[in-house]
């Protein structure tokens, strides 16, 4: 599916097979289907938007990839190496699918800079100094000299979602799994933010599944929408964006740029609706 | 949302795990109690106290004994005494600091410097203020519940959401109005909470107040800490075991009701 | 260095804050209605029942006498050693209780596990008041000293573990699973997540834990023990020498305060962190 970028180099590992996963969730004996024969095909490198009302089932399906739960059946495959399938109920969650959450998830109690080198330092292959070297320097090149000794309390929330995806990077990890990380931030922050992730995406080459409820950050940031129905979680439209990187915020004023949202909205408000009207609750 | 999980985690496999360490528990104290008889060795500290068998045996002696449920009245009606009070001082007082920033300034201080001196530290004073010997327990109790009571309510009037009171404003409230319709529910939690730990207090301070004045002086005794000390000065120490048991019966109770009560009180606190 | 002038700049600004307000005034108004209603109506109006209690007079001219009527004042070697033995009985209990009750509660809130098995023997237990196990230890403990320490270990053990365990309870499970994707094993996990995340809640177990130990320390020598202040007041009484009981109680109030201050102060100390997220957050 890469055709939608051939300029620019892809990394050839990374690539995320799911095939007819289902999960069932049975909390109080009544057997709830978070997601429902879902197939998605990501290659290498590419930025997968994965877009849908709230609480139909995209974040159980991040989980499952990164490890936190298992699933009930089906298979989800990186570089064609089983992460977790039948007979291996649940992936271990590893430093190669990085998530990045929702509400943030940086140590509070520890400086940003001690943050970004927390991953290399509990693998323990190099030594501290050249951890920190390193991290140094990659917080440098994010644009975050000056906050090293800071806590993340300390800065403002914008700042602390660039820190937390160079603490991402740091473990070179080949897919990065973001879970709405953007959805507390004023549209100002937001735009500030799409510009930076961007930024480092096309310094540092990896697959990125993104899960999103807003479709302008979908299309300006991705390479695919795969647009979910509500509850349970099943992709119901796949739609193409053919806007070349690197990109820039003009996109955002473009005619194809419009058609394009044209193109999802309807898709993306009728399932909206369908969600809305089955009153669940925001998870 | 935590109790919640906690809940679900409940399961038949978490109940037998902890009913194995309970058992492994007792057994290892009927064993520890018994051993100079079993194995001509008496068990370091557990070797000292009877074993939970000869409780057993001298309970079911005690609960036919009316003196013993003479004990649990004691108690419990110096316990809802000094609580009753500390509500009713300490709830007004509480929400008055929380509303009048003058009052606030001029009692808190005050407040924080007598809280630090541990409830039982009044007893001499009590009973040397008060006429009867059951008012100075009933004082020491009220004590002990007031001060936590009064840092609930204070912490919860507080802490409201600024802009609830805003709204009311905004549709036109009164001040009564908003007291009455805004601060006082929201505050209810808080005050369920200080009750509860209130109320935990409240038994730790009667058991010591009865012995410590009952069993000293020997006079206007009874309760259940009065049992334990008699039991003690009297040397029958499955009485003395029997006794720790049912106060902390008594406590449970005490605060189950409470809880029961309280959830009453604050419908809107439930989640599903 | 900077660090420390910001808390400095800070404390300065504080208190120049609080001269500025009426609440120091304010706060004198009501210690001297405190102390003249003492004085009032002990001394000058003799109420019925007041008249009995030790006079606010008396009671400081007995604490500051350099030759004290019953023997204890701020000038008698007797008053520090009742003091110096309190103290070293809160010692000994408090560190004991913190040694194990901060382990166990880290433990008891990490693993399910262990959870299962131990809480409810924990609950079982806890309800029974600390001061009803006063026979019990005179029993098993011999001489005056260690039944009386461990009364006061017992009720601060109990707060300790207790809020330990609501505190790694509390910690978001984000951070856990952010650590796991960061590569971090689970007892790296525990390290730096479970222990730091608790934190907190540990500082506030420790408060009420020092507070409870007062409080049982008092109960226990005032029924057995031959030092501590505890002892002064009940000894006091039976030799009806009262102003040394007020002078008791001030007394422990004020060794109280400053040793639930000083466990403020270490734990403001050690979780840097969240002093700066607060004083940002305050002002």
């Amino acid at each position: 599916m890469s055709t939608v970028d051939k300029t620019n180099l892809m990394p050839t590992k990374g690539a995320i097979r799911i095939e007819d996963v289902v999960k069932i969730y049975d909390p109080e004996g009544t057997a709830v289907m978070a997601v429902d024969h879902c197939s998605i095909d990501i290659p290498a490198g590419e930025i997968c938007m994965i877009v849908g009302p709230s609480g139909c089932g995209k974040t159980t399906l991040l989980n499952t990839i990164a490890g936190f739960h298992g699933l009930t059946s089906g298979h989800i495959y990186l570089d064609d190496e089983i992460l977790c399938g039948p007979g291996k109920e649940k992936a271990e969650p590893g430093s190669d699918r990085i998530v990045v959450f929702q509400n943030g998830a940086l140590f509070p109690w520890k400086t940003n800079l001690e943050n970004i080198a927390f991953g290399p330092m509990m693998e323990g292959k190099l030594s501290k100094g050249e951890i920190y070297q390193k991290a140094r320097k990659m917080m440098v090149d994010a644009g975050l000299e000056g906050t090293e000794d800071a806590y993340p309390g300390e800065v403002s929330s914008g700042l602390r979602r660039r820190v937390e995806i160079v603490r991402a990077l740091m473990n070179e990890p080949k897919v990065l799994l973001f879970d709405e990380p953007y959805r507390a931030l004023d549209s100002l922050t937001k735009s500030v933010m799409h510009e930076a992730l961007l930024e480092i995406y096309y310094k540092n080459k990896v697959t990125i599944f993104f899960i999103t409820h807003d479709l302008e950050e979908a299309i300006f940031l991705g390479h695919r929408l795969i647009i979910m129905s509500s509850r349970p979680c099943k992709p119901k439209k796949i739609v193409e964006v053919d806007i070349p990187h690197p990109r820039d915020y003009s996109v955002l004023t473009s005619p194809r740029f419009r058609e394009i949202m044209n193109e999802a909205k309807s898709v993306v408000n009728e399932e909206a609706r369908k969600a809305f009207e089955a009153g669940e609750k925001e998870g | 949302m935590n109790i919640n999980k906690l809940k679900s985690n409940f399961s038949m496999r978490a109940a037998f795990r902890g009913l194995i360490a309970i058992i492994i528990f007792i057994a290892i104290w009927e064993f520890g109690a018994r051993s100079l008889d079993l194995i001509g060795y008496r068990v370091p500290f557990i070797g000292l106290i009877p074993p939970p068998t000869a409780v057993l045996d001298s309970w079911a002696g005690l609960v036919v004994d009316p003196s013993y449920w003479q004990s649990w009245y004691m108690s419990f009606m110096r316990v809802f005494t000094g609580f009753l009070v500390a509500m009713v001082v300490g709830i007004p007082l509480g929400l008055y600091m929380a509303v009048n920033r003058t009052f606030y300034g001029i009692a808190f201080p005050s407040f924080e410097i007598l809280r630090p001196i541990p409830p039982l530290a009044w007893v001499p004073a009590s009973i040397i203020f008060w006429p009867t010997q059951e008012m100075s327990i009933a004082f020491v109790t009220f004590l002990g519940a007031f001060y936590t009571i009064v840092i609930n309510v204070l912490g919860g009037a507080k802490s409201i959401n600024r802009q609830y009171l805003q709204a009311a404003q905004s549709m036109g409230a009164s001040q009564a109005d908003i007291f009455r319709r805004i601060i006082l529910p929201a505050t209810l939690p808080s005050i369920v909470v200080g009750s509860a730990v209130g109320m935990g207090i409240t038994w730790e301070v009667v058991v010591a107040a009865e012995m410590i004045s009952g069993g000293g002086s020997g006079g206007a005794g009874g309760g259940l800490g009065f049992f334990i000390w008699s039991s003690y000065v009297g040397g029958s120490y499955e009485q003395i075991i029997v006794g720790m048991i049912s106060i902390g019966i008594a406590g449970y109770i005490s605060s189950e009701l409470l809880r029961k009560l309280g959830g009453r009180f604050t419908p809107w606190l439930k989640t599903r | 260095m900077s660090q420390s002038n910001t808390t400095m700049n800070l404390t300065m600004y504080r208190m120049s804050s609080w001269l500025k307000s009426p609440k120091p005034y304010l706060m004198f108004i009501g210690f001297g209605f405190v102390l003249s209603f003492w004085y009032f109506s002990v001394e000058v109006w003799k109420l019925p029942r007041f008249q009995d209690m030790p006079a606010l007079t008396e009671v400081f001219e007995e604490w500051f006498s350099k030759d004290p009527y019953y023997g204890l004042s701020i000038y008698t070697p007797e008053y520090y050693k009742h003091i110096g033995i309190s103290l070293r009985r809160i010692g000994y209990a408090f560190f004991l209780a913190t040694a194990l009750g901060v382990p166990l509660g880290l433990f008891l809130g990490w693993s399910q596990k262990l959870r299962e098995y131990i809480f409810p023997l924990f609950e079982l237990l806890r309800p029974i008041p600390v001061l009803a196990w006063v026979p019990l230890a005179i029993i098993i403990f011999s001489g005056s000293e260690t039944p009386v320490i461990f009364l006061t270990f017992l009720a601060s053990f109990f707060a300790t573990t207790l809020n330990t365990m609501l505190g790694v309870e509390s910690i978001d499970e984000e951070y856990s699973r952010a650590a796991y994707c960061l590569g971090a094993s689970r007892w790296q996990t525990f390290i730096h997540v479970v222990v730091p995340g608790a934190m907190p809640f540990i500082f506030t177990g420790l408060q009420i834990s020092i507070g409870v130990a007062w409080f049982s320390l008092v109960a226990g020598e005032m029924v057995s023990g031959q030092y501590g202040l505890g002892y002064i007041i009940n000894t006091a009484y039976i030799m009806v020498q009262y102003s040394q009981i007020v002078i008791g109680m001030i007394t422990l109030g004020i060794i109280g305060y400053v040793t639930s201050a000083l466990v403020r102060v270490a734990g403001d100390y050690m979780m840097q962190w969240r002093v700066r997220e607060l004083a940002l957050g305050g002002d």
